[in-house]
């Protein structure tokens, strides 16, 4: 029988490997995917919990985290235009000036 | 039968996780993280959570995952083969591992509570998910509900501003 454990473990597991991707990753939009990884595990504990304790406030947050992970999506995908449009690079290793 | 499936659906959400970080084309990277939101759809089914699943579906796999891939045909970025795509790996990955295995370790020791609710698979089934989550959201989460869209709405206007060649 599958418990709250397993769901626990298998979003620990993902969000490790988000975190990872994080670390290591050059390319921005990379990062920014394993960012998204890293909130879906979040969710996944979420909903995973919400179903244990028979409550929907879990539910709910998830419904929030995904309206923010949606404006965050729009925001960084246009800093990420605009960086490109400067410097002709979406790698991290290239923002290191506050100006040009 | 549902232990072989959540294994299954596990291996693979796994799989494509490891495709998302090791891929080198971004492209790639961006199909296996689709294929994680939808095995991460079909553990919300399982959980007695289908509205979780379709939106997981609509917003993720469908409007996030398209505005990534639009933004990366639009840069160009899958035919740059650059010869290092990673930066220091074996510091990320003992603070990774290090931070699974207290995850892990958290999980095996500590025990949920069993408060009992009144949300349970026999309501889902019977009154209807959506109604539940509607109930919820427009009694006690209200004012949050109405932040969010603040939210979107800023989010709506700096993607604009910040897109733009000059404001």
């Amino acid at each position: 029988m599958i418990s709250v454990y397993h769901y626990m473990s298998l979003s620990a597991i993902l969000f490790a490997m988000g975190t990872y991707g994080v670390l290591t990753r050059r390319n921005a939009i990379v990062i920014f995917m394993c960012i998204e990884l890293m909130l879906n595990s979040v969710n996944l504990t979420f909903i995973s919990l919400s179903s244990h304790l028979q409550s929907m406030d879990g539910q709910i947050f998830v419904f929030f985290v995904m309206t923010v992970a949606a404006a965050e999506a729009a925001v960084g995908l246009a800093l990420m235009i605009a960086f490109y449009r400067n410097r002709d690079s979406i790698d991290v290793d290239d923002i290191n000036l506050m100006k040009l | 039968m549902e232990t072989i499936f959540f294994y299954l659906v596990a291996l693979v959400a796994v799989f494509s996780g490891f495709l998302v970080i090791r891929c080198q084309s971004p492209v790639n990277s961006a199909l296996g993280l689709v294929n994680t939101f939808f095995c991460l759809a079909i553990f919300y089914v399982m959980l007695h959570a289908p509205f979780m699943a379709a939106i997981q579906i609509m917003v993720y796999a469908g409007a996030i995952m398209v505005l990534i891939l639009f933004v990366i045909m639009l840069l160009n970025l899958g035919t740059e083969a650059r010869k290092s795509y990673t930066h220091g790996i074996v510091w990320s990955s003992i603070a990774s591992l290090a931070m699974m295995f207290v995850a892990l370790r958290f999980v095996k020791l500590g025990r949920v509570t069993g408060a009992e609710g009144d949300i349970t698979a026999f309501a889902v089934e019977s009154v209807g998910h959506v109604e539940l989550i509607g109930k919820t959201m427009f009694t006690e989460f209200l004012l949050p509900f109405e932040i969010a869209s603040i939210l979107l709405l800023v989010a709506i206007v700096g993607a604009v501003v910040l897109a733009k060649k000059e404001v």
